[in-house]
């Protein structure tokens, strides 16, 4: 789905003076396949979508406890990342409010280091939660593949998902144009050395870098291991 | 049962198997085996862990000067740390030379990155090992308030102040969402603290907290952003132009003055808050005396902190370098990091095959290829595994050795090192500590020392933020605005093939990246980190590693809440999230319990 063909935004413009402070935030490990969806989710977001200055986007990666401040200052939280929800591979669903911290750490598939659900309840303990929160999370197809990218069935809720955060930010009167220049503000993204195109098209060929995903045991100690199937 | 292993600790595997165990596995996880004697003292541990799998994995055939991007993501903490130490790899391998700013710059980055994670660590991540937070609710904040002033003139200690806090604590609990305080053994007799301590300590978790934002600014002034600040091969992506009133990313002098405000509000809290909290905490566990492992024995730093640009000599560097082995704090080693018989990785108990497993590997001919096989006395099956056998491969990390030597690393290491060639500002903090807490020299060879080390540690960076950041301004005043050198930044002017090392002390200890580049392209690229140094497994000569020396002999007061445990392991700030499993004799698992 290209930007364009994303049905049209409501529009209800914010009362002078009060527009609300929005982040939309991706999580997860760019490096670790489709754990990298948060991220990616919120590089295209800013690439092909022009937004009012109250909506900041932030590539949150695996950064902890230097999120809390940004969550803090926040009155309209989205977050975009990869979760298990025990549906099947590529499914996405939006929780919303109270429920979004356990859809968070019921199921921890990537140890955001601090968790992100710990970093909700660090904002709340600190008396700043934000008034509105959204996840919007995609059940990962593959997350064993070091270096790996996105696997298809991820990727193709990328726009999707956009679509989700714009429609849910639409009641906070924020009006997205599809971007028509290339001006990108790619500060608070990733780095362009690791942008998806030049992440993916740079990996090492499998006869120089092992790909062979190492069995790691440990995970379904916790829960259900998400592997690519017996491997030799 | 009982041996005795060539780094001279004695083991014995008689007793019943207690597994401490991770939730995830993403980034690097721990999981820790201890066998318990029917006292429940740990007579046997074994740390087994999976790290990241080898850099080449996603680095081979890109652009060096892009790799410490990737480098950054690796770690959920590290970020910056493991930047620097990859520009310096490539600067290394190129022969580049960065600008005195540059050096400078990248040592306030540095500081600000140990500073900040040493206290998140402590009050986050280790304080509730040794602060009951259930028994703050029960303190009285006027007695909290005297005992907040008598250590420290930190303004925010009146009796109103800890009510209000207590009060919000109890609210929190009360609505259930005990988040980061959910897993903790509240109640346990491990924890030592009268409620007013707690109280005290736990209001400062909140404030430390709140304040740790201010600190990570100066990564968003000086790396354009944070997270993941920005890094450069040859010096920093900032322009400097002091006369500027706010162009894109330019220092400018208001942006000079906000750091110097943030580095002030930095030491003071340090030395106001996290120093007198941790001697107070520490005053009532004078005799948990535990955890010393192989900070005794062997330690090693590989330094850091050059005061001047471009020279990694021992001179140079205000972070002291050197290794102390077999217990001889008299003699301090130098280090070689090109030398292929010092660093070397074996990989005879890890999941990892070499040709020749006899032997290590140093890091410029470091091989990263995976062989899962467990030992015939494991108990339980390839993906569900209930007890490792230790005696064949056992763990995802490497075992890197100095010269055949495990060797802790860490603040602790550092500050064995400094105190031993004798530095005074590395000696005289530590007296200090001693002498107040009425304790001797052999006392920070410790889980406690090593809490210490990182505190004191925490100051001296503070400090030194104010050392370079003066320096700093003093050279661009001086009319020196350069920040970058690109000479070598096109890769025409690079030789056909090369090799680097670059080095950092990571906040949880030496960190080194080793890279080969031929045709301008990364060929190899290898990572030695800090928690593979302390949480290695055995080798082939059976010497076992830092964190499985720490743990021996410790007395848990509870063996189905090994808090003990936990102290010791967090005590070393890794990299890794754990959850407990309690495992009776035969593999059946008692009860089990997530830890943070």
């Amino acid at each position: 789905m290209s930007p364009g063909s994303i049905r049209p935004i409501s529009i209800r413009p914010a009362p002078m003076g009060t527009d609300p402070a929005i982040l939309v935030l991706g999580i997860g490990n760019l490096l670790w396949a489709d754990e990298g969806f948060g991220v990616r989710a919120v590089e295209a977001m800013q690439r092909d979508w022009v937004m009012s200055s109250n909506v900041q986007l932030l590539d949150g990666g695996t950064q902890g406890i230097y999120l809390v401040d940004r969550v803090r200052t926040a009155d309209v939280l989205v977050v975009f990342d990869a979760v298990d929800y025990g549906l099947p591979p590529g499914a996405m669903k939006r929780v919303e409010g109270d429920e979004v911290p356990r859809f968070l750490g019921a199921k921890k598939m990537s140890l955001h280091q601090t968790g992100f659900q710990e970093v909700l309840a660090l904002a709340a303990m600190l008396g700043d939660y934000p008034e509105h929160l959204l996840l919007i999370g995609v059940q990962p197809v593959e997350l064993d593949d070091f270096g790996g990218s996105l696997r298809p069935e991820v990727k193709a809720r990328i726009a999707p998902a956009i679509a989700m955060a714009l429609e849910y930010l639409a009641q906070f009167g924020v009006v997205a144009q599809p971007r028509s220049d290339s001006s990108v503000d790619t500060h608070d993204l990733p780095h362009p050395s690791l942008a998806l195109n030049a992440y993916e098209a740079g990996r090492p060929a499998p006869e120089v870098a092992c790909r062979i995903g190492d069995e790691r045991f440990l995970a379904s100690l916790s829960g259900r291991a998400i592997h690519r199937g017996e491997r030799a | 049962m009982s041996v005795v292993t060539a780094n001279g600790f004695e083991l014995d595997t008689a007793g019943r198997r207690l597994v401490v165990d991770p939730v995830t596995r993403i980034e690097g996880h721990l999981r820790c085996e201890v066998n318990l004697d029917e006292n429940n003292v740990i007579r046997n541990a074994v740390s087994t862990g999976t790290m990241w799998r080898g850099l080449e994995v996603i680095l081979r055939g890109r652009d060096p000067r892009d790799a410490w991007a990737f480098t950054e993501r690796i770690c959920g903490v590290c970020t910056g740390t493991h930047a620097l130490t990859s520009v310096r790899a490539v600067e290394d391998a190129l022969g580049i030379a960065i600008p005195e700013n540059a050096n400078s710059i990248r040592n306030i980055m540095q500081l600000t990155l140990q500073a900040h994670d040493h206290l998140v660590h402590f009050y986050h991540l280790h304080a509730l090992d040794w602060v009951d937070v259930v028994s703050a609710l029960g303190a009285d904040p006027k007695a909290t308030s005297a005992l907040a002033q008598s250590i420290s003139d930190w303004p925010k200690s009146s009796p109103g102040y800890f009510r209000d806090v207590q009060n919000r604590l109890k609210r929190f609990v009360e609505s259930g969402q005990l988040g980061p305080f959910m897993n903790g053994y509240w109640g346990s007799p491990a924890y030592k603290l009268p409620p007013e301590a707690n109280l005290m300590a736990v209001t400062h978790y909140l404030e430390a907290l709140d304040f740790q934002k201010e600190i990570v600014k100066i990564h968003t002034v000086y790396g354009g952003k944070n997270p993941h600040p920005n890094w450069l091969v040859g010096g920093m992506p900032c322009a400097i132009n002091v006369d500027g009133t706010g162009a894109v990313g330019a220092i400018n002098m208001e942006r000079l003055n906000l750091v110097s405000s943030i580095i002030d509000q930095t030491i003071e809290f340090i030395d106001k808050v996290y120093i007198p909290d941790l001697i107070a905490i520490a005053s009532f566990y004078k005799d948990w005396t535990y955890g010393g492992g192989l900070s005794s024995q062997a330690v090693m730093s590989y330094g850091d902190i050059p005061d001047h640009a471009n020279d990694m000599s021992s001179e140079n560097l205000l972070l002291p370098r050197g290794a102390i082995i077999n217990g001889n704090l008299n003699e301090i080693h130098e280090i070689d990091l090109r030398n292929p018989e010092e660093i070397q990785e074996f990989v005879d108990h890890s999941w990892f095959s070499y040709k020749d497993e006899t032997r290590g590997l140093h890091p410029w001919d470091g091989v990263t290829e995976p062989n899962f096989v467990l030992g015939p006395n494991a108990v339980g099956t390839r993906t569900r595994i209930e007890a490792l056998d230790e005696q064949a491969k056992y763990s995802w990390i490497k075992a890197p050795r100095w010269r055949g030597h495990a060797m802790e690393v860490g603040p602790l290491a550092r500050y064995v090192i400094g105190y031993a060639k004798g530095i005074q500002e590395f000696k005289e903090p530590v007296d200090k500590v001693l002498t107040d807490l009425g304790l001797p020299l052999e006392a920070i060879f410790s889980t406690l020392g090593r809490t210490a080390a990182r505190g004191l540690e925490a100051s001296w960076a503070a400090h030194k933020m104010r050392y370079f950041q003066d320096k700093l301004v003093a050279n661009i005043k001086a009319g020196d605005t350069a920040t970058a050198n690109v000479d070598n930044w096109d890769p025409k002017t690079w030789p056909k093939q090369a090799r680097g090392v670059g080095t950092t002390e990571a906040p949880r200890g030496a960190l080194g990246h080793w890279i080969v580049i031929k045709d301008g392209k990364i060929d190899n690229y290898q990572a030695v980190v800090p928690t593979t140094w302390n949480g290695s497994p055995r080798d082939p000569a059976g010497n076992i590693g830092a964190f499985e020396a720490s743990l021996l002999n410790t007395p848990l007061a509870k063996a189905d809440e090994p808090l003990e445990i936990l102290r010791t392991l967090h005590s070393f700030d890794p990299c890794l999230a754990c959850a407990t499993h309690i495992m009776g004799p035969d593999g059946e698992e008692l009860t089990r319990v997530k830890v943070r």
